[in-house]
Order: C-alpha cells, then sequence, then structure tokens
C-alpha cells in the first residue's frame, strides 16, 4: 500500500518561507476556489494556509540556535481526524494514503480540526469548510506536467531541497532512505496517530582536521626519494620539457 | 479551546430538557408503582412534555449556529458507525420525538393498561413511551458527552467524568425546572421534586468538583519537546507563521485572562449549585412557584458558565505550536 509523505530536512531549512508562498500560491488558484485572506493589508491580516513555517530558538543564549520548523498536514496512518467526522468528507484514500476534505459535503463544524493535535487543519472563514494540505493532489497526478514537476508546489519551490516526497511505505524510495538513514522521526509519537510525514533532525556536520593535513610532513612515505633533483634550479624546468 | 455560545447553548438546553423528561418520568413511575400517592395530574405531564421538547428544539436550533454549512446538516447522520457526533445527531431527533409522543399519549389519555405486571400494575401506553424515551435521553446524554470525552488529547475532557457530569448536571437542572412547574401548577409534587432536585444538584456538584481536582493537577502528555521532536529541556517560539494570529490562535484558545476564567470557575459554583441549593431547600416548606423559579433562572445561568469553563479549561496540544505571534 502506498502512502504519500513528506520528509522535512530541519537540519537544512532556512525558514525562507517559499513553500508557505509557493503552496498559497497553488492551492488558492485551484479548482477548489481561493483560500481565503482577510484584511490582508490591514492591522491584522489573516487566512488560510496549509503550510507554516515556525520558528523555535533552543537552548540559551548565547549557546543557541534557531530551528525552522514547517508544519503542515502530516497525513497520520490512523488519523484521528477522519473517524469524528459526521459526515464523511474527511477521508484517508486507500490509494495513497492522502488524508483529504470532500469541500462540498463538509459542513465547517470545526470537529475535526479539535481532533487533529498539530493544529494542521484551518477552516475557510469565507467559504466555510475545513481546509488542509492535500499533498497537492492535483498536481501529483496530472499527466499534462512534465514528470519531475508531479511533486507538491512546496517541494518544487524549497531552494534548500529540505522537503523530500515520496512513498514512505516504499523502502527504496529516497524518502524511506532518508527517515532510516538519517534519524527520521514523528511529531507527537504519544498519540498513536502514526504521522506519515517525517522530519530529520538538526546534524553536526564538523571535520576533524589533523596538524599534519595543514602542514604537510616532507615525504612522509619516501615516495618522492627519487625526484630529489627536482629541488627548484635543479632538475629540468617545464620549459625545458616543452623546449625539446 | 474556544467556546462557542452555539455549543454551549446546545449542550444546556438539551441538557435541561432531557433532565426535565427524566424528573415527568420518575414522577410518573412513583406514581403508577404506588410508591407515593397516585398523580391524576394530566396537565402536568402535557406541559412538562411540551417544555422539554421546546427546550431541545432551541438547543436544536442554536447548534445550527455553529455549524459552517447547516443547509448541510442532513449528511451529518451518515457516518454513525464512527462519529459520536454523528450519533448525537440521530440521538437528538430520536429524543424530540420520543418526548413529546410520551406527552401526546397523555394528552390523548393513553392510560388503557396495555398488559398488567406481577403487583397488579398496569402498563399503559405513556409507560412504554416514557421507557423508550428514557433510552433515546440516555443515548443523548452519552453521545453528547462523549463527543468531548473521545478526543484523547484534549485530557481534560478525556474522562467517565465528562459523560457523567453532562448526566448530573442536565438533570439536576431539569428537576429544579419540574419543582418549579409543579409549584406553578398547583400539584402536590414540589416537595418530590425539590427533594429530587436538591439530590441531583448536590451529587452533580459533587463529581464538578471531583472533576476541576483532577484537572487542576494534568499532566500534559504532549511538550514542545514531542511537538517539534526537539530534545530539549529549553525551547521557546520566536515564530508562528502568521503576523495577525489564524484560525488555530482563534479556535483553540478562550482568548480571556488567567483570573477571568478563575472568577467563571467562582461564578458557575455559586450560581449552579449553591444559590439553587438554597431556593430549593426553601421550597421545600413554601409552595410559591417564584421560588424554585428563581432557582432555575439561576442555576440555568450558572450552567452557561460552567459549560463555559468547561471549554476555557480544556488546553488542546496544538496550542504549543501558537505560543508567540512573532
Amino acid at each position: 500500500m502506498t502512502q504519500l509523505a513528506l520528509v522535512i530536512d530541519l537540519n537544512v531549512c532556512v525558514g525562507c518561507h517559499a513553500c508557505v508562498t509557493s503552496c498559497k500560491e497553488w492551492n488558492t488558484s485551484g479548482e477548489a476556489g481561493p483560500m481565503v485572506d482577510k484584511y490582508a493589508y490591514g492591522e491584522n491580516p489573516t487566512g488560510t494556509f496549509f503550510n507554516r513555517v515556525q520558528s523555535f530558538e533552543i537552548g540559551t543564549y548565547p549557546q543557541t540556535e534557531t530551528v525552522h520548523f514547517p508544519k503542515s498536514c502530516l497525513h497520520c496512518e490512523e488519523p484521528p481526524c477522519v473517524p469524528v467526522c459526521p459526515t464523511g468528507a474527511s477521508y484517508k484514500r486507500e490509494e495513497d494514503g492522502i488524508v483529504l476534505v470532500d469541500y462540498d459535503k463538509c459542513i465547517g463544524c470545526k470537529y475535526c480540526s479539535w481532533a487533529c493535535p498539530y493544529g494542521a487543519r484551518e477552516i475557510d472563514e469565507k467559504q466555510r469548510v475545513m481546509k488542509k494540505c492535500t499533498l497537492c493532489v492535483d498536481r501529483i497526478y496530472d499527466e499534462a506536467l512534465p514528470v519531475s514537476e508531479r511533486k507538491p508546489a512546496c517541494v518544487m519551490s524549497c531552494p534548500t531541497s529540505a522537503r523530500l516526497f515520496g512513498d514512505v511505505h516504499d523502502e527504496n524510495s529516497e524518502v524511506s532512505k532518508a527517515i532510516r538513514e538519517r534519524a527520521g522521526y514523528q511529531l507527537m509519537p504519544e498519540w498513536g496517530t502514526k504521522p506519515a510525514n517525517h522530519y530529520l533532525p538538526r546534524r553536526k556536520t564538523e571535520i576533524k582536521i589533523h596538524k599534519d593535513e595543514l602542514e604537510r610532513v616532507d615525504n612522509p612515505l619516501s615516495k618522492e626519494e627519487r625526484l630529489r633533483h627536482n629541488e627548484p634550479g635543479k632538475g629540468p624546468s617545464l620549459d625545458d620539457m616543452s623546449n625539446w | 479551546m474556544h467556546p462557542a455560545f452555539s455549543v454551549i447553548f446546545l449542550t444546556t438546553l438539551i441538557g435541561a430538557g432531557q433532565g426535565l423528561f427524566l424528573a415527568l418520568f420518575t414522577g410518573q413511575i412513583f406514581s403508577q408503582f404506588k410508591l407515593m400517592p397516585e398523580q391524576h395530574e394530566v396537565n402536568f405531564f402535557i406541559w412538562g412534555s411540551a417544555l422539554a421538547t421546546l427546550l431541545l428544539c432551541v438547543g436544536l436550533f442554536a447548534s445550527f449556529f455553529h455549524l459552517g454549512h447547516p443547509e448541510r446538516a442532513w449528511r451529518t447522520a451518515t457516518k454513525w458507525r464512527t462519529s459520536w457526533l454523528s450519533r448525537e445527531v440521530i440521538a437528538l431527533p430520536a429524543a424530540i420525538v420520543t418526548i413529546a409522543a410520551y406527552g401526546l399519549a397523555h394528552y390523548l389519555g393513553w392510560n388503557t393498561p396495555l398488559l398488567t405486571m406481577p403487583g397488579g400494575t398496569g402498563v399503559d401506553a405513556t409507560l412504554l413511551l416514557g421507557l423508550i424515551a428514557t433510552v433515546a435521553t440516555y443515548a443523548l446524554f452519552i453521545c453528547t458527552g462523549m463527543i468531548y470525552g473521545c478526543i484523547k488529547f484534549l485530557q481534560e475532557w478525556h474522562t467517565p467524568l465528562t459523560v457523567i457530569n453532562f448526566i448530573l448536571l442536565g438533570t439536576a437542572s431539569g428537576f429544579t425546572i419540574a419543582t418549579a412547574l409543579s409549584a406553578y401548577l398547583h400539584i402536590g409534587l414540589v416537595y418530590f421534586y425539590a427533594n429530587w432536585a436538591i439530590f441531583f444538584t448536590v451529587v452533580a456538584l459533587i463529581f464538578r468538583v471531583a472533576t476541576m481536582l483532577r484537572n487542576r493537577n494534568i499532566n500534559p502528555k504532549s511538550d514542545l519537546r514531542s511537538a517539534i521532536g526537539i530534545n530539549h529541556n529549553n525551547i521557546r517560539q520566536m515564530a508562528q507563521g502568521s503576523m495577525g494570529g489564524s484560525f488555530n490562535t482563534r479556535e483553540y484558545f478562550h482568548g480571556k485572562s488567567a483570573a477571568f476564567v478563575k472568577s467563571i470557575k467562582y461564578i458557575f459554583v455559586v450560581l449552579a449549585f449553591l444559590v439553587p441549593l438554597f431556593f430549593l431547600v426553601l421550597s421545600l416548606n413554601n409552595s410559591a412557584y417564584f421560588i424554585p423559579l428563581i432557582a432555575v433562572l439561576v442555576q440555568y445561568v450558572g450552567l452557561l458558565a460552567e459549560r463555559w469553563y468547561f471549554f476555557a479549561d480544556a488546553n488542546h496540544p496544538q496550542n504549543l505550536y501558537y505560543q508567540q505571534i512573532s
């Protein structure tokens, strides 16, 4: 069974919000109608987003680190928001594991948003239905697009490739490999929701440079012994070689 | 959570309606099984059922204000296999219809015994309909409570106490209304109902205080570490991804100060329990109908405050992601 998901690498996310804006741009232009933006130029702008980038400061000054944390629907394998829906508007697709909302069936009771511990669902105050990340379901199967572009808009736009997209149930996929080899983890595992989206932790990439790597020990393996005559001014120069 | 007035009115009104019906039926059972002098006050049962039906209908009406698309509300009955909200949508009309039918049976005087029990008690249509309506009423109580009780990460709600409180608070307010109604109609049940109302109000107070004690020391299962998966004791949010707030900052926060929430707690303990108890005790020896009527009105205002506090008290784990606007 396929379970499409995102894997987000917190080690390379720079918090530029490109995924947020490209997500909004793609999904507000789709068939489902625009995502509301209220008072966009006012004092308190508010609107519906599928994806948000949050920033956290870890540690105590001066030993701090800023972690940028993109957050969208995690497409849980045990989605708590789906069974509570009284109309069946919220559903998880069998074929690819994407959790979707049928905007024509949703009555806007907000109960599913109460049942999501991650706050991934946001109501559209104009259409008065619940909205959430669709994993760009209208992009990833679009045969009019080149194969390389059949990815969610956020993945396409990420300048640091912090967002990977694929099937987490296929153990040979790029995302499964990333989860396996780079300690991918899930959010709030304590609730048993089994989020499909994973996050890759911060990693320290330090290069250990020994002193002898910086200061060359002269001919440590005596391999160049026979080239002694190449000392400046003694052996043949480049000019000698080319002027044969 | 953000307390929505549509839901506050829904749960308090239907609770009172259900409790009032249970009070009527308790009266009928006591009278029919000769546990007290037999009552022949048909008017009381007719008006009582009409009032209970009205309360439930007004509650149902209030619930529509919570929906973005009320015109699609018929769809909500479809997912009863998994959703307590869907089950409530079925149980609520079921309770309305059976309680209305119970009142109608009294109005039409369907008192001919259909069968006789070993003790010689006749079982008539009103008793059978009352039994069915009692089942519907309890089903509705359980559905309403479980809507909140079944969400496991709202730890303040995820306890059997939620369902018990819905049942007890509804029953207490219903019996208080029955006391006022019997006083208004000058029937001899004031003492009977006042006693029951006192009993249920005291028990409801005990369970409500027990719930508050339980929730006072609740240990949140999620914290920022599990929320973003970074194992560090000192994590501080710098930005939440929006500058002017969002659905997430409005729906899950009560938006009031801690002092305000605390004052609502004391207000509801006084108004929903202590003041009504005082007036109910007064009405034991005084049949003036305005005494229990004051108890009814004060208790209802208290229950509105109680329900507001119930919502405001629940702390949703998503709030961990929304602690700092920017």
